[in-house]
């Protein structure tokens, strides 16, 4: 039984995925196809990758509730680049290449300031990026004045709709991501430092773990991962509306990192968890939608699902 | 006008986890008598106060209160029955009204359940006045003093008509003429027949203010002695467990000191931080192991601390390595050679979730960063030399180390130092909680550090340790460096005696002891 | 050690004297400015709308102040706009008494989650955001619930205080400023006489009872206001109750005022409320807080988009609606920041 639990612990959210996708296989029809890979890998993209961001953030024992008007913040200010709105911008290649790095660079620098309010004031993070929450969002509307920017530049929107090996470009960013920064966690000094802040942030402080500037990278981080999610939306919709993109975002990846079995006081983070999270709300509501079930249910199932997880990891604590 | 025992507690005992707190313990209080109590960490006070107070349930013995078997549960059981505890932490809500602080939890209302602010207020104000505290009830309790928020939390206890009321060292965080004011309250307390049970580590007060003494050591009760009249010397010899004749007579002791002193590695010169330090003053040399003594309370913590930049000294030099330092944080502190190991591995040492490879290495990963990436097979390397040459046990470096034992999670901190090769370590009680076997090892451990170059400076509430351990004493009372002994006056008479009695307002300057 | 000096000093320097003190300047200036904005019909209607994220801010007021949070106000208001709703056609007395059930359902959900389970308010509270809103877009099937207009469902939300009793000449050219702030008072709009009402008993719950205090001392220190003997779990479950009532309360006013259930209103509303809970000068951290502050916090903030409003519509300065988070965005900035100043706790 000792040594059940851990284990469990440990590989709970892929033996749930796993059980997942047994049960449509045999339950669902037509499920074992590219079709529905594809759509359900390209609806959890976005989630996934604001939520590496927000899995780091949570590592220290933080929050970050401004995911969504950062990812607005991004894709609003993309388009005026690439379209040259801004400033006309003449090579096409150098326009997206600006209109792609450029606002993700906003959006990390966005990030970074939450950071600074937290470590600065010891402001408390869910406050602190209620801030940007509500004011984030404004400033993308108000640049963009609230107009819906429609586009066709397949060169751009190549970020989402581009298919490699059959699979959505967007899938593969997803995959370098987590690959990437579950890296990082497990093997910098950068990532042990993370999980000890959140761990143990005096002892860290005592051990001379830089402790301000952790939070600031990984708030910068956050931000960054939020601005590349915000440029995929509108890539996908071929249009960039500051008043929908990342709209609730911040749920949806605080969802996705505790039923990925992230702490969410800190000191213990999985980023391939939050993938597997992400990939179990999003199968939930598949099979629910799948098998003639509403989707309101859906929401409820995925409510239910956030205290399960939550509860179960409280039990193990003890 | 002592009319009768009051409370009487007789062969408690208590385990947690089959570990002995208390055993055979017991505790008689008069009526209207301030009963004195000390001991050591791990002595058992807190266990008794717990018990006394319904924190905790015995697991044998008998307690009667006030001539009938004592059975509180819980805090407010025993508050209700008459027994009140103010902890030292005050369990007060600074954000709230003085009134409020007092009244919370039995607040007097009027019609439809609505409170009765100016009843509450008059009352706490007339409470307030018999301790001569004239204060405005209606403000934040927060924005007051220390003391008097002390006074608040003696005035709660007395309006739930406490018969006694236990402190836990309630002058801790008082300068002098606070404690002065509280010391009246307790006299005003006795005088209105209320019992108190006065938990303290400053040896000068129990004369000041109590009646009796009684003194506990490894969970027992040792002595119970009048309070006028005592040898501080002998009070002090009780509560470490020492023969009074026998600490009188041995001189200095021969234990193998230190092989290769070197050249002055730090000096602290006057140092005042917070409250609780007004004038520390020591200094370390290269190969010198420095023993930092004195009771609890008496400022050794704050002023290591103060060493390696964790908290703010507000006056006084820092000299480390040659240069005068004003490092801003401890990052700073370690960059520039030094180590600390806090006495509380769990809240300051420890990282529970981590491995043990990676707490041992915590400190030492900025040098172990190839490229960005942790080298980790430097880091294993590093990890398994220290886990063999140190004897850490665990079932290897990837453990938790929130499942290795006290004495192994010290080992890993204290590798976490070595493994940084530093100048300077500072080491708050290195030893505490872990068992007798571990203990040895570790002090080892630190004198071969010491023998390759290290500077230490070893905080130790255990006189042998100081004793046998350090090549050098500073002695610190009450906030100040009262005593400098040499190798050769370095005995447990000398110490205790500084410790007990030391009033040399400024000692030796440090440093120019030679 | 009272003199009126400190006392006066003491009152300006309170978060909520700040507030009001702002609110009303900005109303000042509103009033010169703009034609129309002082006139009884832009009042009520402003007073009309603010009074659900009023009500909304007071149950979150109460929930802050033990140091907790509620995510889940917002999909309840909607879900309790669909419930009295769909109930609105047996009468006034059935939609409210559904929407403020559905409420202190909700409420009852998120206090058990959070004191049995023991997970964390903001995990237990975001849950319930989500079930909630399941919940309206299941009963609503996905759309918007259209209210009968045959009972007297509908004055909740549409219907002023003393319309019985309101002479018609206030509303002439000729009525005068007196004659305007009688008409403004007799035709005061219900949802805002509401929560006005429910203001003046949070306020005197909190001051005036032994509840109210306790919530205070919960917030100040958990551990404390245990070993104090204070009904610490109680406490903590019944402002998730309050909190719950008031967004179902909310949620009643939202379906009445509008004529429709609406599954997807709501969002955001938790951090309005929120906001105007910090803005007033609530600790987030519980333990201090205001109840008028964060009336004036919620009215600033409304104020706030109502000016902006009408700037837009004086078209002097191409002003986008949107500023308003912007602006409502750098007033909370502005607070916390001050607010961490604030906080300290009193040197000893």
């Amino acid at each position: 039984m000792t040594n059940l639990r851990p284990m469990i612990m440990r590989y709970g959210a892929l033996v749930a995925l796993t059980l997942l996708i047994l049960f449509n296989l045999a339950v669902t029809p037509n499920f074992a196809t590219m079709q529905t890979l594809s759509v359900n890998l390209t609806q959890v993209c976005t989630i996934v990758i604001v939520g590496v961001g927000m899995t780091l953030v949570i590592a220290t024992g933080g929050i970050d509730l401004s995911v969504g008007a950062l990812m607005a913040i991004a894709g609003a200010l993309s388009p005026m680049i690439f379209m040259g709105t801004l400033v006309p911008i003449a090579p096409l290649w150098l326009a997206i290449t600006l209109g792609i790095v450029l606002p993700i660079l906003v959006a990390g620098m966005f990030g970074m300031f939450n950071g600074w309010l937290i470590t600065r004031f010891s402001i408390q993070p869910i406050v602190a990026t209620l801030v940007l929450f509500i004011a984030g969002r404004g400033l993308a509307q108000v640049s963009t004045n609230g107009n819906l920017q429609v586009f066709k530049v397949p060169e751009f929107q190549a970020i989402a709709l581009g298919r490699v090996l059959g699979v959505p470009f967007q899938v593969w960013i997803m995959l370098a991501l987590v690959l990437v920064v579950a890296f990082i966690l497990k093997r910098t000094v950068f990532g042990k430092q993370v999980l000890a802040v959140g761990g143990n942030e005096r002892a860290a402080r005592l051990a001379g773990v830089p402790v301000t500037r952790i939070k600031l990278i990984v708030y910068g981080i956050c931000g960054l991962c939020s601005g590349v999610a915000g440029l995929i939306v509108i890539a996908m919709n071929s249009a960039a509306d500051a008043n929908l993109i990342g709209q609730g975002m911040e749920l949806d990846a605080i969802a996705a990192v505790a039923v990925g079995g992230t702490l969410l006081t800190g000191g213990r983070a999985t980023i391939i968890g939050t993938l597997l999270g992400a990939l179990i709300i999003q199968l939930v509501r598949y099979t629910l939608l799948a098998n003639g079930v509403p989707d309101p249910v859906a929401l409820i199932a995925k409510a239910s699902l956030i205290i399960l997880a939550v509860w179960l990891q409280q039990r193990e604590q003890t | 006008m002592m009319t009768g025992e009051l409370l009487s507690m007789v062969g408690v005992e208590k385990a947690f986890g089959g570990v002995p707190a208390l055993s055979g313990a017991s505790l008689s209080i008069q009526s209207a008598e301030i009963m004195g109590l000390i001991g050591q960490n791990g002595a058992g006070k807190s266990t008794m106060i717990k018990i006394l107070n319904g924190a905790h349930a015995r697991d044998h013995g008998s307690i009667t209160f006030g001539g009938q078997v004592w059975t509180a549960g819980s805090p407010q059981a025993a508050q209700r029955a008459g027994v009140s505890t103010i902890f030292q932490e005050l369990n007060l809500i600074p954000f709230r009204s003085v009134t409020e602080n007092i009244y919370l939890g039995r607040e007097v209302t009027r019609f439809a359940g609505l409170l009765n602010w100016p009843a509450m207020n008059e009352g706490a104000r007339m409470l307030l006045k018999r301790f001569d505290v004239t204060i405005d009830v209606t403000r934040p309790l927060g924005e007051f003093s220390t003391a008097i928020q002390q006074m608040v939390a003696i005035a709660r206890a007395v309006s739930f008509e406490a018969r006694l009321v236990i402190m836990d060292e309630p002058t801790s965080s008082l300068d002098d003429a606070e404690v002065a004011v509280l010391l009246r309250t307790v006299r005003q307390l006795k005088s209105e027949g209320v019992s108190v049970l006065f938990v303290t580590h400053k040896i000068d007060e129990l004369g000041q203010i109590c009646d009796r003494v009684t003194v506990m050591r490894d969970g027992e009760t040792v002595a119970v002695l009048p309070a006028q009249g005592t040898d501080k010397l002998q009070l002090v010899a009780t509560m470490l467990g020492r023969d009074l004749a026998d600490v009188r007579r041995s001189g200095a002791t021969a234990f193998t000191k230190a092989t290769a002193i070197g050249d002055g590695l730090l000096e602290v010169a006057n140092v005042a931080i917070g409250t609780r330090v007004s004038d520390a003053s020591l200094a370390i040399r290269k190969g010198e192991i420095v023993g930092l003594a004195g009771l609890l309370g008496s400022g050794r913590t704050e002023t290591a601390r103060a060493v390696f930049a964790a908290d703010p000294a507000v006056r006084g030099a820092i000299r480390f390595d040659g240069t005068t330092t004003a490092f801003k944080s401890p990052q700073q502190a370690i960059a520039a050679g030094m180590g600390f190991c806090s006495e509380d591995r769990k809240v300051e040492g420890i990282i529970p979730d981590m491995s043990v490879a990676d707490n041992l290495a915590l400190a030492l990963m900025p040098a172990l960063k190839r490229s960005g990436l942790l080298d980790e097979a430097a880091q294993r390397k590093v990890v398994e030399r220290y886990i063999t040459s140190i004897g850490i046990k665990c079932t290897g470096p990837n453990q938790k180390i929130r499942e290795l034992s006290g004495g192994n999670q010290q080992k890993v901190l204290l590798a976490r130092w070595l493994a940084m090769n530093p100048k300077l370590l500072i080491l708050d009680e290195p030893t505490r909680g872990i068992d007798v076997g571990a203990k040895a090892e570790i002090q080892g451990l630190i004198r071969a550090a010491a023998n390759n170059g290290l500077g230490v400076l070893m905080i130790s509430s255990e006189l042998e340790e100081i004793v046998e351990g350090a090549d050098r004493v500073f002695v610190l009372r009450d906030g100040r460096t009262v005593q400098e002994l040499a190798p050769a006056e370095i005995s447990e008479a000398a110490v205790m005696n500084a410790m007990a009695l030391g009033t040399s307002a400024v000692a030796k300057h440090a440093g120019l002891a030679e | 050690m009272r003199d009126p000096a400190t006392v006066l000093r003491r009152m300006i320097l309170s978060p909520t004297f700040a507030v009001a003190l702002v609110l009303v300047l900005l109303t000042t200036f509103a009033m010169l400015r703009y034609d129309g904005f002082a006139s009884a019909y832009n009042i009520s209607s402003v007073l009309r709308y603010i009074s659900m994220f009023a009500l909304v801010a007071l149950g979150m007021c109460f929930v802050i102040m033990t140091g907790g949070i509620d995510l889940s106000v917002g999909t309840v208001a909607a879900a309790s706009s669909v419930v009295s709703a769909i109930l609105s056609p047996y009468g006034l007395v059935a939609g409210l008494a559904g929407g403020l059930g559905f409420g202190l359902l909700a409420g009852l959900l998120n206090a058990l989650i959070i004191t049995r389970l023991k997970i964390l308010p903001f995990i237990a509270t975001l849950a319930t955001m989500l079930a909630a809103s399941g919940t309206a877009l299941l009963l609503a099937d996905n759309q918007t619930v259209s209210v009968s207009y045959d009972t007297a469902f509908t004055t909740l939300g549409q219907g002023d205080m003393f319309t019985a009793i309101r002479p018609e000449w206030v509303d002439g050219d000729d009525a005068g400023a007196l004659g305007r702030v009688l008409g403004f008072i007799l035709g005061f709009p219900i949802p805002a006489f509401i929560a006005l009402a429910a203001y003046i008993a949070g306020a005197v719950v909190l001051s005036h009872t032994a509840f109210g205090r306790h919530v205070l001392a919960v917030g100040g220190g958990e551990d404390a206001s245990r070993l104090m003997g204070l009904p610490v779990t109680r406490t903590i479950f019944s402002v998730y109750l309050i909190s719950g009532a008031c967004a179902g309360m909310a949620g009643v006013i939202l379906a009445s005022q509008f004529g429709a259930g609406q599954p997807i209103e709501g969002v955001g509303w938790e951090l309005f409320a929120i906001a105007s809970v910090v803005v007033g000068g609530t600790l987030l951290t519980g333990g201090k807080g205001s109840i008028w502050g964060t009336l004036a916090g919620a009215m600033l903030l409304g104020v706030i988009f109502t000016i902006l409003n009408f700037e837009n519509g004086m078209g002097w300065i191409s002003l986008s609606a949107y500023w308003q988070s912007v602006v409502r965005g750098t007033f909370l900035f502005i607070v916390v920041v001050l607010q961490s100043r604030l906080a300290k706790p009193a040197p000893g």
